[in-house]
């Protein structure tokens, strides 16, 4: 069966995400049972092709039985398995918790619902095992659309960010497979190990360096890198809250992990640097961004809206890693992509706990939660200190391989923002922090009614979300931790070997 | 100007794409946004087939027993791909046009300004 | 001789692990404040029984788990080390009874959080004494900076909010410069165990790089010794309670500072590699002027607390002049004044503690006469008076004569009026105070009917701490063989001649 993992990651979501409306119409709790059930599998079976990759090196798998470079390939990698566990671990866990917010939100609409997510995350493990442009592309859009269509579900102000945010994806995605047009054009192949092969022999041509510029700038959208980042604070603010909780965590990252792969396994070594300047870019936009997500995140009153300029701020420095192209710039970006899955994965979570419990989402109208939600907001603060990047938690590593990574190319200036970004996550997040710990709010007027309180040993009636919310979410902010401490066994078997 | 002639599809194909995008981005209707989303998408597909053609190539159905000779063809993997991608583009287009339907039976408008000073009014 | 031991690493966990306990102990204040004292009392003995090893050069060490590729979280009972955690968790004890009768006397809100935080700073601090590497301390010092920012905005006011903004934005702002440069020796794959020399001799002749290094490490570590002009933190942070002030802003964060610059100039740079690029200069000048400055500036401020903060802000120049000298003579001095002015001051706040749970008072000119109530309280308070002007035979007397003679030896004479003329500016803003407490009057209020000295429980912590500052200026071996250690660090830091 071993042989057979890398397609049983993504398909059994893209098969079963058929089937969910169905099971859905006929008993919709079941829809969430089976979206768990279907997950969990795909989440099992990325971690056995995790430690499969360590034991034994990549896998491949040629879908169809057509070998490549004519037929689609599916390749695990040190990588690819690293994010997809990433990936699918988290969305477990966002699915888990989010149960009950997604029964008030969709009401009666589970099985679409749910239908939708195996979907956007077949898409996103697709794109993450496939070695094939095209397929790429395809498994790109499908994430996408279902994306969309979760964005949409949000109400009235939903339903624009929505549909901006499908004008823009799609916009991404052609640009995407224009890029793959000049690619095949010029190579004849659409396979990346391939088409590395014979750009590594051939003379550079323009057409190729045209095909990077516009993958670049599709996968660029998709990433959210500034100045491409427009789509994404409305579809987080907006969308229901079951679902910015899930793809605020993993959906950009995957297209950093497509930025990466073009680096890694397209293009040979270095020809994105020094042959068209996307290295470059990305450090340049990156920088920028950094900085620009961090003032922007200051400066919002819904604390979604700042979360998702936070996003806007941290897939940067992924892209400055990415842009640095060398090993260490990999590390620091694969590293990051892990530790921003589970940062954002904790910050949203607690948000989406007290959403559920109070119904308050405004940074003003937090004041006093640290002792009405006194766990969801430890989370909360777990995953604002990894943000801001306090050793040991995840997010210092992170920024420690960067720096690493910078001083060694001499780039001092994208050492110092990305230092100073640190402080201006300090400064938006304490911000937060100090409103739900301090602000003494003499009439809070959330809906909390009585039972939603719940009795906890040693805190006594709190408005805590029960298990299925809290459990979730502790397990996400210790693993904020837990992985960081354990941050050299991640990169010594699994990143330094996949870069 | 055989040079010129030779690079024709490729200026019309660049219109197209320049077309599209001023759609997507720079027109306020939703529903011409969404045009502009197509005629994006055509532009490209257009790209694809025109790239596989090769000048006396006929179409690319082997009969059986035939001496293959893979100069006489077109190239079929781009027709392949672009059918896949004719299928994503539709798929795209049905979301798009769902969206819309809501929008405009939500908002009474699909003009984009229009919505947004609605929904300034209701906050 | 390294031992490996698993002491150095259980007694930075004590703390750390008991903060847990004395969080969870909410509902119950007695269990709880018994518990702190208890864990205060369990790190000290940990801490001591370490030091027999340490004199005799056995030093402790434990590894835990590789925290970047090829570096350790390591812990290691060295004589510097020792000297920082030694009085740290010391104090610990006597500011745990005092926290109680100080919170218990102001009815302060949220103790356990307080208590909790508390326990969990003096671990980081400790953490900050044995950290055996760059790293290490690195991780322990930012964890100090967040443990002890919900004790600086424990009151919850506007004041406390905003004083704790300064302190995180100088204090993280210190952290990175101090990341950058551990990420850059490690790209440039030096091993930053500390060592006595320095262990960057391999970038000898490349001047700019270690004058680089230089910045981005010494400037880490000087915002939290307040050097100016990163001093203004520490006046901002005294909107915490008096304890914490006491502790944290008289002893562990300031002198974890401090503590900051003695690793990074003796033990990261070593003292013949300072002295070729002659780094120490532009050090030196600055703490001289922080040092006259902030006299300056305490001579102006009525509020007791703030005087007494820029009073800590030019001590804490004295130490880091002292180790910029680079000297063994003035490092020796520089040590025993982390100790003695860590006794010293927190005797002072102790006593400004006690005046303001009985009278509610803060500012000197509102004191007069208040000697005659509460004299204990306020004999105390002249007898750390007398240890910060550099009496004899007070500990700051000592400490100052081995500065003193490390600028003579230094041939940087100038610096010797530094510290003579701050000693006279020490006495003219303190013994004011204790001159119109004991014989002062204001005709417009008499202390009659007022309530006396504090309960116990403050009183005798800062009566102890007061007489400690006499006594190890005579005995300063005593109990914890202080001198002996500072002597012990400075005569193997080298740079003799």
């Amino acid at each position: 069966m071993a042989a057979q993992l890398p397609a049983l990651i993504p398909v059994p979501l893209l098969v079963l995400s058929i089937l969910a409306p169905a099971v859905g119409m006929w008993r919709q709790s079941l829809a969430f049972w089976l979206a768990v059930a279907t997950i969990a599998f795909s989440t099992a079976m990325s971690g056995w092709a995790l430690a499969h990759v360590i034991a034994h090196g990549p896998m491949t798998y040629a879908l169809g039985g057509w070998e490549p470079p004519i037929g689609i390939e599916y390749v695990v990698d040190h990588v690819a398995a690293f994010v997809s566990l990433i990936v699918m671990g988290v969305a477990l866990a966002v699915v888990v918790a989010t149960r009950r917010m997604a029964e008030q939100e969709m009401q009666g609409r589970l099985g679409l619902y749910y239908s939708l997510v195996l979907l956007l995350l077949a898409g996103l493990t697709g794109m993450i095992v496939t070695a094939d442009l095209f397929n790429l592309f395809v498994f790109l859009e499908i994430s996408s659309l279902a994306g969309y269509a979760l964005v949409f579900l949000g109400g009235r102000r939903g339903m624009l960010a929505g549909y901006r945010y499908l004008i823009l994806g799609t916009l991404g995605g052609a640009f995407y497979l224009l890029g793959v047009a000049f690619l095949y054009f010029g190579t004849g192949t659409l396979n990346m190990g391939h088409t590395l092969e014979i750009l590594s022999a051939s003379e550079a041509t323009t057409s190729i360096a045209a095909g990077a510029v516009f993958i670049f700038v599709g996968l660029g959208l998709k990433m959210a890198l500034v100045p491409l980042h427009l789509w994404l604070p409305d579809a987080y603010t907006f969308s229901p809250s079951s679902v910015n909780t899930l793809i605020a965590p993993i959906m950009t990252k995957v297209g950093a992990y497509a930025m990466l792969r073009m680096f890694l396994s397209v293009f040979p070594e270095g020809y994105l640097i020094d042959e068209v300047p996307i290295g470059q870019a990305l450090v340049v936009l990156g920088g920028i961004g950094v900085v620009f997500g961090a003032a922007a995140a200051f400066r919002q009153q819904d604390i979604r809206r700042l979360l998702a300029y936070s996003s806007v701020s941290q897939l940067a420095f992924i892209a400055i890693g990415i842009g640095l192209a060398t090993p260490l710039g990999y590390v620091a970006a694969l590293l990051h992509i892990m530790n921003h899955a589970l940062m954002k994965g904790t910050l949203f979570l607690a948000v989406m706990a007290v959403r559920l419990q109070t119904g308050v989402s405004e940074v003003p109208a937090l004041a006093g939660l640290g002792r009405r939600l006194p766990i969801t907001a430890a989370a909360f603060t777990v995953g604002a200190i990894a943000m801001v990047g306090v050793p040991p938690t995840a997010g210092f590593f992170s920024k420690w391989y960067l720096s690493i990574a910078a001083v060694e190319q001499d780039l001092w200036v994208i050492l110092a923002v990305v230092l100073v970004s640190s402080l201006l996550s300090a400064a938006y997040l304490f911000r937060v922090l100090e409103r739900a710990y301090l602000a003494q709010a003499p009439d809070i007027s959330h809906k909390a009614p009585e039972t939603q309180r719940n009795k906890l040993p040693l805190l006594g009636v709190t408005w805590e979300p029960k298990a299925d919310v809290l459990l979730p979410l502790v397990l996400v902010a210790a693993a904020t931790i837990v992985l960081g401490v354990l941050n050299v066994a991640v990169v010594r078997h699994v990143l330094e070997p996949g870069t | 100007m055989d040079e010129l002639a030779a690079r024709f599809p490729y200026f019309m194909i660049a219109i197209l794409l320049a077309v599209g995008v001023w759609g997507m981005v720079g027109k306020r209707s939703l529903v011409k946004k969404l045009i502009g989303l197509n005629v994006l998408q055509s532009a490209i597909i257009l790209f694809f087939i025109n790239g596989s053609i090769r000048d006396g190539g006929t179409v690319p159905i082997l009969f059986f027993g035939e001496h293959a000779n893979a100069e006489e063809f077109v190239n079929p993997l781009p027709h392949v791909l672009m059918l896949t991608a004719i299928v994503v583009s539709v798929a795209v287009t049905a979301v798009a046009l769902a969206f819309l339907t809501r929008i405009h039976r939500e908002f009474g408008s699909v003009d984009e300004a229009e919505i947004l000073s609605e929904m300034e009014q209701q906050a | 001789m390294i031992e490996a031991s698993p002491l150095p690493a259980v007694a930075v966990a004590v703390p750390l692990l008991g903060a847990m306990l004395v969080a969870a102990l909410g509902s119950k204040p007695n269990v709880r404040d018994g518990v702190s004292i208890a864990l205060a009392l369990a790190t000290l003995g940990l801490v001591v029984s370490m030091l027999p090893g340490t004199k005799d050069g056995r030093i402790a060490s434990a590894t835990l788990l590789e925290l970047a590729p090829g570096i350790n979280i390591a812990l290691r009972a060295d004589a510097a080390g020792m000297l920082f955690a030694t009085l740290a968790s010391f104090l610990w004890v006597p500011t745990s009874v005092y926290s109680i009768g100080y919170m218990r006397g102001m009815e302060e809100q949220k103790q356990s959080r307080f208590f909790a935080a508390f326990a969990l700073s003096i671990g980081a601090a400790l953490g900050v004494a044995l950290a055996a590497n760059l790293l290490t301390f690195v991780l322990f010092y930012e964890l100090l900076t967040l443990f002890t920012y919900p004790l600086v905005i424990h009151r919850e006011s506007d004041e406390a909010v905003r004083a704790g903004r300064k302190y995180l934005l100088y204090t993280l702002g210190g952290g990175l410069a101090l990341i950058a440069g551990t990420a850059w020796l490690a790209l440039l794959g030096i091993d930053t165990t500390f060592s006595e020399g320095g262990v960057l001799g391999s970038l000898a002749g490349r001047d700019a790089t270690v004058w680089a290094l230089f910045m981005l490490l010494a400037g880490g570590v000087i915002v939290k010794a307040a050097v100016m002009p990163l001093h203004s933190w520490l006046p901002a942070a005294m909107v915490a309670p008096t304890p914490v002030s006491a502790l944290l802003h008289a002893v562990a964060v300031v002198k974890a500072g401090v503590f900051g610059v003695v690793r990074v100039l003796i033990f990261v740079f070593g003292v013949d590699l300072l002295r070729d690029i002659g780094a120490w200069q532009v050090l030196a000048i600055g703490a001289a002027a922080t040092v006259i400055l902030a006299s300056l500036l305490a001579l102006r401020h009525d509020n007791l607390k703030r005087r007494l903060a820029y009073s800590t802000v030019s001590h804490l120049s004295y130490i880091v002049l002292g180790v910029a000298l680079l000297g063994p003579l003035a490092l020796t001095g520089a040590l025993l004044h982390l100790i003695g002015h860590g006794v010293t001051k927190i005797t002072l706040f102790f006593c400004a503690g006690a005046i303001h749970v009985r009278t509610h008072r803060e500012n000197v000119s509102e004191l007069d006469g208040i000697g005659k109530q509460m004299p204990v309280t306020m004999g105390a308070f002249a007898l750390a008076s007398l240890s910060m002007a550099g009496m004899p035979p007070f500990v700051l007397f000592a400490s100052k004569w081995y500065l003193g003679a490390g600028a003579v030896d230094a041939s940087a004479t100038a610096f010797l009026f530094v510290y003579i003329v701050s000693g006279v500016l020490s006495a003219a803003y303190l013994f004011p105070t204790v001159v119109r407490a004991f014989w002062g009057s204001s005709p417009s209020f008499t202390w009659s009917g007022w309530p006396g000295e504090a309960s116990p429980k403050m009183v005798v912590p800062l009566l102890l701490t007061g007489l400690l500052a006499l006594f190890w200026g005579i005995v300063p071996d005593l109990p914890f063989s202080f001198l002996d250690l500072a002597s012990q660090v400075a005569n193997g830091a080298g740079g003799g001649g």
